[in-house]
């Protein structure tokens, strides 16, 4: 019999990710609905002190599996590690991360396990102890609601910035296991053999918590400049539309959209973008929206919380100036 | 090199998407259909590879009959040949069933690098290739932006990136990459390629002729059930920002960010 709800925690250099906290802190929500325990596994190098804090937000147990060879994230190693703790101790549901990782390594143990994968949920809730998630489609253009045949796990990757984190309780505490597991190096067929930084290191589109993106708008690679100290001013990241992407005016990690990065920040501010169908499914769960646009008939104001029928480049600047008064 | 592009037929971006009476499906009687925009990215690779290296480029889809006008695109695009496994048992088949069939195809064939699209625009799981590689014990390297493989054929170095980094990562052949927009500029099929492509093999294969068990296959076999479709959340149309000047509306609009919204 299945039981209990397992996290998959990530880290990257020894540091947890804020996606394991937003994990811990839903699988916590589900558990109490039906009664159940959490328990949270991490994977790496000398990262067991690391451990106790995911029992500052919810976790009941956690499961350290700790060898040099899982220090860096490899899609082998991981999928073998967390296939053999997985067996051994049964999750009703186990929860992973939708980053570029989480969703690399779901895949893969969902073919091992022969488990039901559902990809980038937005919630969560169980119902008559299954659970049901519900992940947008079409890049958001349709919402589906999913549940489970009866075969264990049911998995599920989370959408970064999505969950409800939990405030940590210093006085919570969860209980710390060494995984047993077997890792031999003939398994593992990947290696990364070098690992650049983005410049200057900003946050990615899929984590950040405020994004300011431009478009068509933007007239050319040069306008971005100014987006880029708003960016800097409030802590934000910059996006860009299709048509700026293929235009060349930004890279393609900076494009919002179906053929690009589907994004959730509580912030998102979209600045000469008309609103293409494919760019509204990609940001249309920010938690507050606002467009600036010359054009009042602009289908992106449909669905902006607040809009500016302006040209961008008067009321950017001006922003920003405005931006540093509050500060 | 011999090279297996995976590909999937979805409905072009542009797509209105509407939600049937069962409330569990999309209408599909307006569906422009077109090859799923991440695989294009992993037909290119393989052709450029191909150029380089010699070999043959096999497409091979899951569907109905229609996905063969995907498949005929990228035979158009430079392919050499497709396979279409078609069987009305598959239809309703999770991701881990697809993959299933696509490895009992590909392991009736001799390869060394297979792509598929790093997800499907439609349902967006990102599922099939994974476990197409797990299924066929190979390394997987995923949402790749460039890749390289070594002049012996025998190692290949794909560059993917993550939250904040690029990685390299490097793995032996066999391996599966599934392909993200920016690794190349898919190239358009010519006439004589569309002339071409006509005649190049075509085979459609059943679960029987890959020795698979239809029971294993369909809807009933699903792992994840849809139970219901939803239009997404409709955000109502905000606030205009009023103002005489473009400062103004500035102001306002930080002012009610700052105290409102309470975001910045």
């Amino acid at each position: 019999m299945a039981k209990g709800v397992m996290i998959i925690a990530e880290q990257r250099k020894g540091d947890i990710r804020k996606i394991s906290y937003e994990l811990v802190s839903e699988a916590r929500r589900l558990a109490d609905s039906y009664g159940q325990e959490v328990t949270a596994v991490l994977l790496g190098s000398n990262v067991k002190d690391k451990a106790a804090k995911l029992g500052n937000y919810g976790a009941d147990k956690v499961i350290v599996a700790d060898d040099p060879r899982l220090e860096t994230y490899t899609t082998d190693a991981y999928t073998s590690v967390i296939a053999e703790i997985a067996k051994a101790n049964g999750p009703d549901i186990l929860l992973l991360g939708a980053s570029a990782r989480g969703k690399d390594l779901a895949g893969r143990l969902s073919a091992r396990l022969g488990a039901g994968l559902a990809q980038d949920c937005t919630s969560f809730t169980v119902e008559d102890g299954n659970l049901i998630a519900v992940r947008p489609i079409y890049a958001g253009k349709a919402y589906a609601k999913v549940t489970f045949n009866e075969s264990r796990p049911q998995m599920a990757t989370a959408r970064p910035n999505v969950m409800a984190m939990n405030e940590p309780d210093e006085s919570r505490s969860a209980s710390i296991e060494d995984a047993a597991f077997t890792l031999d190096d003939g398994m593992i067929k990947t290696k990364v053999i070098d690992a650049v930084k983005d410049e200057g290191g900003k946050i990615d589109l899929t984590e950040a918590d405020k994004i300011i993106s431009g478009g068509r708008g933007m007239k050319g690679p040069e306008g971005y400049g100014i987006l880029e100290e708003v960016a800097d001013l409030m802590g934000a990241t910059v996006g860009a539309s299709r048509s700026a992407v293929d235009a060349g005016w930004r890279p393609q990690s900076d494009q919002v959209g179906q053929t690009g990065k589907v994004v959730s920040p509580n912030l998102y501010i979209a600045c000469g973008i008309s609103g293409a169908i494919q760019h509204l499914a990609g940001m249309s769960t920010s938690k507050v929206i606002v467009a600036i646009n010359k054009d009042p008939e602009a289908p992106i104001f449909q669905k902006a919380d607040y809009g500016v029928v302006d040209d961008l480049f008067n009321i950017v600047p001006a922003m920003k100036e405005e931006i540093k008064k509050i500060q | 090199m011999n090279i297996i592009v995976c590909l999937k037929q979805v409905p072009d971006t542009e797509t209105q998407i509407k939600i049937a009476q069962d409330r569990k499906s999309i209408v599909e009687d307006d569906i422009k259909w077109i090859m799923n925009p991440y695989d294009e990215y992993g037909v290119e690779e393989a052709l450029k590879l191909k150029e380089g290296f010699g070999g043959e480029v096999t497409i091979i889809g899951v569907g109905p009959k229609r996905v063969t006008e995907a498949i005929r695109t990228a035979l158009a695009m430079g392919a050499d040949k497709g396979v279409l496994i078609n069987d009305p048992a598959l239809e309703g088949s999770d991701a881990l069933g697809i993959a299933k069939a696509l490895a009992a195809a590909i392991k009736q064939t001799d390869f060394d690098l297979i792509f598929t699209g790093q997800r499907g625009v439609d349902d967006d799981n990102g599922i099939v290739g994974s476990a197409l590689a797990e299924f066929l014990g190979i390394p997987q390297i995923s949402v790749v932006l460039k890749v390289e493989v070594s002049e012996d054929g025998k190692v290949v170095k794909a560059t993917r990136p993550v939250e904040g980094q690029s990685l390299v990562i490097e793995a032996e052949l066999p391996a599966l990459l599934t392909a993200q927009k920016g690794l190349n500029e898919p190239r358009y099929a010519s006439l004589p390629g569309i002339m071409k492509a006509k005649k190049k093999p075509l085979d459609e294969k059943t679960l029987a002729d890959l020795g698979l068990d239809p029971a294993e296959f369909g809807e009933g076999a699903r792992r994840l059930k849809i139970t219901e479709l939803t239009p997404p959340p409709q955000r109502e149309a905000g606030k205009i920002i009023e103002g005489e000047t473009p400062e103004q509306k500035a102001a306002e609009l930080v002012r009610l960010l700052h105290e409102e919204a309470k975001v910045i």
